[in-house]
């Protein structure tokens, strides 16, 4: 994974809560077997709406997604990540994340950002008067600033240092190797296992 | 690991070497309150390593994974990943594959027509016949939805941890186990370690007390519980259902419930296994036997939440005065009772609330205030990992039984698993669907999310068994109203969303 510290681009002001899943990447392009080329799928729905955000200048061109409360909500498609990647988010900014999206995106070195409402709002407002304008993500101090707006956003210690170092979860995980060696060794003989199959694989 | 109940056989010296390693690194963790609560207790017996620090600084804990269940969609990106790193699969033997996601209803026997999902599913295979994972094929008699097919083989037990790349993972909970989905990155980890790296979940009770009315079950406790702390309620918690009205449930109507904890933002919901989900488990095809069994059960047993523990959140719901709900909008927190009506964005204190209802109605093509049952529907959809299990085509079918359906409806049945369609077909329900007029399928995800064929027309409405409502999920310009599937039923009869008792002498036939 790549390592992130800071990141500044034009925010995107996407004034809407509840952008779930299906909507930053509809079903249909989860066919795909590759991990990249998601950029035309981002939104692909609402982009087919001239008047959309991203269909406007300079916002095409932004790369700090700026949306509304519960962000990501619905299926565990880490799709949504890689699409808003391969199109050039570096972060999104919101006050509240679902669980599933939140961690897919620390495992893509994507930062999804956790702001106050309030400090949300003040974001659009900038982005909304002076269209174009930059905002930076600081990582190592955890601030946002947009124009004369500085503000705090929180991410978990952990996801933070693992961005910061651009850290392998498996390479980590494996590190603890013979731990989990051990857990086996006392794992409880009822516990089911999948093989051998004890059904038959037949035609219906 | 030390206060666990499960009982241990330490029987090698690999162990022994860990265990020192092991209390160096206990000196570096912070306490733990005891665990009280099912979650908890679960979770407690999965404890790789502890994460060391307190607080927001705190690492994650090292989980272990009892069972991981494959598809089609979210594995693909993840096989390729180990291989390109040259890992492993750590453990077969707790992995099992079906396809569901993208496999057609009609015509299984023939080649997926669509090309990017015959790949796709063609993928599927190859990967598990490389990594030696069990796969269960389209047409394979134990193929259908992932989270059909693992109940029903006895596969997810209480107590286990269990996680699939799908968000409805959450179904396993019914049983009392700790299941949640992940995304490819996580599926990729499990794969390589058979492990997680997790910072605990805080815990919420949902107590539901009294008893439900004829007409009123399972889905409709579920879509009021989201209807009342909104689609982010959940979020950080692992949900458990308790009070009388739960433990009434068959196991079938508690994975509805379960299943849609994650419309509530909680990745897990979980039931404690009681007698009814002993009978559920005894003599399925992975389900102890023998000493086994009787072991097995004094450990589930064990796994209930304890009378004084402590939820970090609690919610009541009252089942004596639930009514069938629906939804109307476009999240599934956006929901009333049927006998109500389609609510006035300006009801809404919250602006962005406000704005979302303004946006939902629109895209509904619904008008503030009109009686949610003078909205008429074009589709009726019976299925998905939400209600696409027996009991649910039964109940279904004991509604249609005799009736005639709206002339102007279209109704499709999906079974679950082809196992259930197995079962509905020796029961004769196939027939009751066929008679009444509906389309009887072959068992997949299909039309909950539309990516096989299965999909609605632009402006299309659909009264559904399924879970969400989101903008163009059964189809682009499609919308959705979430429904029980005795809703579903009675649907169908009228043409526009209806409740069962609307039906005359429906509890009769019924």
């Amino acid at each position: 994974m790549e390592k992130f510290s800071t990141h500044t681009g034009i925010g995107v002001p996407l004034r809407q809560s509840n952008v779930d899943t299906d909507q930053i990447i509809p079903a249909v392009y989860l066919k795909r077997i590759t991990r990249t080329g998601f950029e035309d799928a981002l939104f692909s729905s609402w982009r087919k709406n001239p008047e959309f955000i991203l269909n406007q200048e300079p916002f095409s061109r932004g790369s700090v997604l700026v949306a509304g409360a519960d962000f990501g909500t619905g299926s565990s498609r880490e799709h949504a990540v890689w699409a808003l990647k391969d199109y050039g988010f570096k972060a999104v900014l919101s006050s509240r994340f679902a669980d599933i999206f939140r961690g897919n995106s620390g495992k893509q070195g994507l930062v999804a950002a956790e702001l106050a409402q309030d400090d949300i709002e003040l974001i659009w407002k900038v982005l909304e008067n002076a269209p174009g304008t930059e905002v930076t993500v600081d990582l190592e101090s955890k601030l946002v600033t947009a124009d004369t707006v500085v503000v705090p956003f929180h991410v978990d210690d952990y996801t933070r240092w693992r961005l910061l170092e651009g850290l392998d979860d498996i390479g980590l995980t494996l590190r603890n190797e013979p731990d989990i060696t051990a857990f086996e060794a006392t794992r409880p003989a009822i516990k089911p296992t999948t093989l051998p199959a004890k059904v038959q694989l037949s035609q219906a | 690991m030390s206060e666990s109940t499960t009982p241990h056989a330490v029987e090698n010296t690999a162990v022994e070497s860990a265990a020192a390693q092991a209390a160096e690194h206990v000196s570096k963790v912070a306490p733990r309150r005891a665990a009280k609560t099912l979650a908890e207790k679960v979770w407690r017996d999965h404890v790789v390593r502890q994460g060391e620090g307190v607080g927001d600084a705190a690492q994650p804990d090292l989980l272990y994974i009892d069972l991981h269940l494959i598809h089609e969609v979210t594995s693909p990106q993840a096989f390729e990943g180990l291989r390109l790193a040259g890992r492993p699969l750590r453990r077969p033997d707790l992995t099992i594959a079906t396809e569901d996601h993208n496999t057609p209803t009609l015509a299984i026997n023939k080649p997926i027509a669509d090309l990017t999902s015959r790949t796709q599913i063609q993928t599927l295979r190859n990967n598990c016949a490389e990594f030696g994972v069990r796969l269960h094929s389209l047409g394979d008699a134990e193929q259908g939805i992932v989270h059909v097919v693992g109940p029903q083989l006895g596969l997810t037990q209480p107590g286990m941890t269990v996680v699939c790349g799908d968000s409805h993972t959450s179904t396993h909970g019914a049983v009392g186990a700790l299941a949640f989905g992940i995304g490819t990155s996580e599926v990729e980890h499990v794969m390589a370690t058979q492990t997680l790296p997790l910072k605990p979940f805080r815990t919420m009770a949902i107590n539901v007390e009294g008893t439900l009315r004829p007409g009123v079950s399972s889905k409709d406790i579920i879509l009021a519980i989201i209807a009342k702390i909104g689609t982010g309620g959940g979020q950080g918690y692992v949900l458990e259902y308790r009070g009388s009205a739960i433990r009434a449930l068959s196991m079938d109507a508690r994975m509805t419930i379960c299943n849609m904890s994650i419309e509530a933002g909680a990745r897990a919901g979980m039931i404690a296994p009681d007698e009814t989900t002993f009978a559920y488990l005894k003599g399925r095809p992975h389900a102890p036997v023998g000493e086994e069994w009787d072991a097995a059960v004094e450990y589930w047993k064990s796994l209930t939440t304890e009378d004084d523990a402590e939820f970090d959140t609690e919610v009541f719901l009252d089942a004596n005065t639930l009514e069938p709900f629906v939804t109307w909008g476009t999240n599934p927190g956006q929901g009333v009772s049927l006998s109500g009506s389609v609510p006035f964005p300006e009801d809404f204190g919250d602006e962005n609330a406000k704005a979302a209802a303004e946006r939902a109605l629109a895209y509904m093509d619904l008008e503030a205030g009109t009686p949610m049952k003078e909205i008429r529907v074009n589709t009726v959809f019976l299925g998905s990992c939400t209600n696409s299990r027996i009991e649910d085509l039964r109940a279904a079918a004991d509604i249609i039984r005799g009736r005639e359906k709206d002339p102007n409806i279209r109704m499709m049945v999906v079974p679950g698993s082809a196992r259930v369609r197995l079962e509905a077909e020796a029961e004769g329900l196939d027939k009751v669907f066929l008679d009444f007029g509906a389309e009887w399928r072959f068992a997949g995800c299909s039309m909950c999310l539309g990516m096989n064929p299965d999909q609605l027309e632009p402006g299309e409405r659909c009264a559904s068994t399924s879970n969400r409502n989101f903008e163009g999920r059964q189809g682009k310009g499609g919308r959705t109203h979430l429904v029980s599937p005795v809703v579903a039923a009675a649907t169908a009869v009228r043409g526009t969303l209806s409740s069962p008792s609307d039906l005359e002498s429906a509890l009769t036939v019924a």
